[in-house]
């Protein structure tokens, strides 16, 4: 981020898409300071706990953090909730819904921050998009290549979190399951408790895939809140104290 | 390289699909509303959708565009929902049901407006691959001053992204419409042999263009077709 008499240091920024299809042409001349770093994992897998406890860490020790997650974007969001309640839409519809917030939040929050220089946390980015089009039918192909515009992040961390567990974990926090995390729209079984074991394996079994592609750090997410902020921590400190 | 082949289930389909691309003011929408009034007389079943219209995408969208905040890669996938919506809801079942499916712009008027606002052109074509070829697309060529004149003389004020003033190509929206309508010519004359247009003189009279385009889709229908029609007369 910046050498060692403090001089910011710009770089060109890695897109997916570079050799294939260009990234985002319009902004080839990009040049960013900051640093992505992303946290995946399933529905209460505990990202967000785990990202308000990096960004204090992180803002106390000096950097400026902006933390994004999925559905954020301002003109998109609200339409992406009225979407997953109109069952009648089609996946492909759903997926392309959900490229745009993404593409508007890339574009409208996350670059900018990057270029001002913020350590960029991601609640989330399109390693989930990817793995629920995936889990719906839709070739993996068609959506790296619809995600060939997104920058590629410097950290991937993803928590694997057992469904059992899981599941214990929504019902403390909602006392029902969420009808499309528990993937009720794929008709897989009418029994919502069995939908969502079923759904989440799925989904835990697209991300081994997507772990060897993408390259994302798999973090035991089975543990104490604690205990997976103290690897997060270390792991981002590593590279952090690596790359500035 | 085209990636609208057909999809696989492609060749068992038997509905057809006639789609009409051109700029604003060519006259398009004119002519696919007659040819679905001759279909319709002569009694098959009739589909028509245009570009954008999804009612659940409209609402979105038109945020957006209201408050000018939309980048062109939101903007592309934007369209590229409403889309989507149209054809797994509309589209698709209606040509699996045998219908005539008229489409007032379809891919292509992706291709060529997301390729003028800079978004990769390959990328675009990847986004829509899911599409099914049309049986025939007619491209309605028109000079740019004649479109101008006929779109300028029903409307006080054209729109910002129709204008397509997220280019800032100039800060006066007439000639940025000027400007951004004649890039869109240059992308649809780029792709017109790839995707096999079939050219239509948009300066000939409203009958004459009709008359060729109910020639140009008479191999799709039955050898014998119920009611005299111009087709008869000919």
């Amino acid at each position: 981020m910046s050498d060692s008499t403090g001089v910011v240091i710009n770089r060109k920024p890695e897109w997916y898409g570079t050799k294939r299809t260009g990234g985002i042409p319009y902004l080839k001349d990009l040049e960013i300071s900051g640093r992505l770093i992303v946290i995946e994992g399933p529905d209460a897998s505990g990202r967000s706990t785990q990202i308000e406890m990096l960004t204090a860490k992180l803002e106390a020790e000096g950097y400026a953090v902006l933390s994004t997650g999925l559905n954020r974007s301002e003109i998109i969001s609200q339409g992406i909730l009225e979407a997953k309640r109109n069952i009648s839409l089609g996946k492909r519809t759903l997926a392309l819904f959900y490229a745009a917030d993404f593409a508007d939040q890339l574009e409208h929050k996350i670059i900018p921050a990057l270029q001002s220089g913020h350590v960029v946390l991601a609640d989330r980015y399109i390693y989930t998009l990817m793995a629920r089009n995936t889990v719906r039918g839709i070739a993996r192909k068609w959506s790296s290549d619809l995600y060939s515009f997104a920058l590629v992040p410097d950290l991937i961390f993803y928590m694997d979190v057992d469904p059992y567990v899981l599941v214990h974990r929504v019902f403390a926090k909602n006392q029902y399951l969420d009808h499309y995390e528990s993937g009720a729209d794929l008709g897989i079984s009418d029994d919502m408790f069995e939908s969502f074991i079923k759904y989440q394996q799925k989904l835990a079994r697209e991300f081994t895939v997507l772990k060897q592609k993408y390259n994302l750090h798999v973090i035991d997410g089975n543990r104490t809140i604690e205990q997976l902020n103290v690897e997060l921590d270390e792991q981002i400190n590593l590279y952090l104290s690596r790359h500035s | 390289m085209s990636q609208s082949q057909r999809s696989p289930q492609g060749n068992n389909i038997p509905g057809k699909l006639i789609v009409v691309e051109g700029i604003d003011g060519s006259g398009k929408s004119t002519q696919l509303r007659l040819l679905e009034q001759w279909l319709r007389y002569n009694e098959f079943e009739v589909f028509r959708t245009e570009w954008n219209s999804s009612d659940m995408v409209r609402s979105i969208t038109s945020k957006g565009k209201k408050k000018e905040t939309l980048v062109p890669t939101t903007f592309s996938l934007l369209h590229a929902t409403d889309f989507a919506d149209r054809f797994e809801r509309n589209i698709l079942p209606l040509l699996h049901a045998g219908y005539f499916v008229l489409a007032d712009r379809y891919i292509y008027t992706a291709y060529a407006r997301d390729a003028t606002r800079g978004c990769d052109p390959n990328w675009v074509r990847h986004v829509y691959s899911f599409a099914i070829k049309p049986d025939v697309t007619f491209y309605f060529q028109v000079p740019l001053d004649v479109a101008m004149d006929r779109i300028l003389s029903g409307r006080p004020k054209i729109k910002f992204y129709e204008a397509g003033m997220d280019l800032h190509l100039s800060k006066d929206s007439y000639e940025s419409f000027r400007l951004f309508q004649s890039r869109i010519i240059t992308q649809y004359d780029k792709m017109s042999q790839r995707e096999d247009f079939h050219i239509m003189d948009a300066t000939a009279t409203i009958p004459k263009q009709q008359q060729i385009m109910r020639e140009q889709i008479r191999h799709l229908l039955p050898r014998k077709i119920k009611k005299k029609t111009i087709m008869e007369v000919l």
